[in-house]
């Protein structure tokens, strides 16, 4: 078993969706309060602050901007970038700060209001700048095109079909018409998901995440604060095989999650068998079935009958996404890798109200960015 | 409200490891430079070589044949100046030279594009440069 002594004390998140009237410092406001209040401290006992980055406050430096805002002085700060893996990263990174006694109490916040603080399409436009500026963006890509090209040889090389993919955005949906704070919370066919609009053949509206405005707060702490359930960070890997698309390992199956998994298993001294929920990163539904099969959740070119037969439902054998995830919850920029560990924090606490797994003591959570590019995984337990 | 649209198809901003790549798309000509050291053809264009950290030389010209090893249509453009063109294809392209390069497929219908389907070279003039694509043999 891990032995760090690292946990989670408090988490919070906003509501999804368009959230008139937000700012992305407000929202950045709203978690850290939020957090620290669930661990029953105050923001004056924070000493370490991570934060990430913005679309509508593109200051390189917005780790001192959100202090500033916050009117704290930590003793340390920076920012952590990493895409959809963020969330998890700062995670890792905070427990790394707290085992080497840097900081007691470090508050890691990531938020945007992407949805309703950008002109209609700018953040489509803004995300495509991800591509190679060179040999990518020229040719049009988007975000949904790349992850598009990955499932195309996905589906090629494994049998997955368009069909499976669909019946992960339904499974979804279903988690997240559970959650009062997501923002889709209307029912989702098969037939609606397979009759939806081509966004990037093969992948349709249904299968691509959302755009939407929110935060996420985590508090990561050097020991438990006795308030409330102890989370511990019993494990944590990232690897990182590339950035852009046509750099990335050549067979597109060979992604960083295998390893960074890998490795906060072997921290935990854990094996999948051992994990009661899962929150993986699932900014298309293609991510999600790339990342259940690689990290051994699933046998290749299994995933998708499993999935149809209910293995991600509440019941099944393997919960995952049980808050919605970016395809139903909502995906605010770098909060929403860190909605997933929020959604883990809350059911090994037992305090995930409709959608509780019972009894979930051991959480696998995992954050991919770029295309596929970087990725983080977190091992979280709970501790009596 | 941040971010204007595009209206114009973006250009590839040359630098100086990039250059003599983007010249020699000027004069239709596809070229790849080794490793000095190891042999290793870098691509992206850069000067430090990805597999030993050796120094890239001379470039020499591709045989601008290759294979598609994955695609999508694409329908959901980035901006107004791509939705003119939407749906298009853009394709992985595995190079006879190793490279990988991102294109579109273009000169022919984009339900034609299949993985493994073999394609060539041929330049797209865009302002004053001239963007690698692929086109069926």
């Amino acid at each position: 078993m891990g032995t760090s002594k690292a946990a989670i004390t408090g988490v919070a998140n906003t509501a999804c969706g368009k959230l008139e009237g937000s700012t992305c410092l407000g929202l950045h406001a709203q978690v850290a309060r939020g957090a620290v209040a669930d661990a029953g401290l105050k923001l004056g006992d924070v000493d370490g602050l991570l934060c990430a980055y913005s679309f509508t406050e593109p200051h390189p430096m917005l780790a001192s901007v959100v202090a500033e805002y916050l009117g704290i002085q930590p003793a340390y700060s920076a920012c952590v970038s990493a895409g959809g893996a963020t969330g998890g990263l700062q995670v890792m990174t905070a427990k790394a700060l707290v085992e080497s006694g840097m900081c007691r109490h470090v508050l890691c916040l990531t938020g945007d209001n992407r949805l309703s603080g950008m002109a209609p399409g700018a953040a489509v436009a803004a995300l495509a700048q991800f591509g190679h500026g060179q040999f990518e963006v020229p040719y049009g890509i988007t975000i949904p095109a790349a992850y598009a090209m990955v499932a195309r040889r996905y589906m090629h090389d494994t049998g997955l079909t368009a069909s499976d993919m669909a019946h992960i955005a339904v499974t979804t949906r279903n988690h997240a018409r559970r959650h009062p704070d997501a923002q889709m919370r209307k029912p989702l066919s098969h037939d609606d998901v397979m009759a939806s609009r081509v966004i990037a053949d093969p992948l349709r509206l249904f299968d691509c995440a959302l755009i939407s405005d929110g935060a996420a707060g985590i508090l990561v702490s050097a020991a438990p604060t006795g308030n409330g359930t102890d989370v511990r960070i019993v494990g944590a890997g990232q690897k990182n095989t590339h950035e852009h698309l046509i750099s990335a390992p050549r067979d597109l199956q060979s992604f960083g999650c295998k390893f960074s998994a890998c490795d906060a298993f072997a921290e935990a001294g854990m094996t999948t068998a051992d994990i009661d929920v899962a929150e993986i990163y699932d900014s298309f539904t293609i991510t999600l079935a790339i990342e259940l099969e690689s990290i051994g959740f699933f046998a290749k070119g299994s995933v998708g009958e499993a999935v149809s037969d209910g293995a991600l439902d509440l019941g099944g054998s393997l919960p995952c996404n049980t808050h919605g995830g970016l395809l139903s919850f909502g995906h605010s920029g770098a909060a929403g890798g860190a909605f997933h560990v929020v959604e883990a924090v809350r059911q090994l606490r037992g305090q995930a109200d409709d959608r509780q797994v019972p009894d979930a003591t051991r959480a696998f959570v995992h954050g991919d960015g770029g295309i596929l590019s970087a990725h983080v995984s977190l091992i979280l337990e709970r501790q009596s | 409200m941040t971010d204007s649209l595009p209206a114009t198809l973006p250009l590839p901003t040359p630098n100086a490891e990039s250059r003599a790549f983007w010249d020699a798309c000027a004069d239709g000509r596809l070229t790849f430079a080794r490793c000095t050291a190891c042999g290793s053809v870098q691509f992206p264009p850069q000067k430090s070589c990805t597999a030993c950290g050796g120094v890239t030389g001379e470039a020499s010209e591709a045989s601008g044949q290759g294979t598609v090893f994955t695609y999508t249509i694409n329908h959901r453009a980035p901006g107004p100046a791509f939705a003119a063109r939407a749906p298009y294809v853009i394709a992985l392209v595995d190079l006879a030279e190793g490279p990988r390069l991102m294109m579109n497929v273009i000169n022919c219908a984009p339900e034609d594009v299949t993985i493994g389907m073999t394609v060539r070279i041929t330049f797209e003039q865009r302002g004053e440069m001239a963007l690698p694509q692929a086109e069926p043999v």
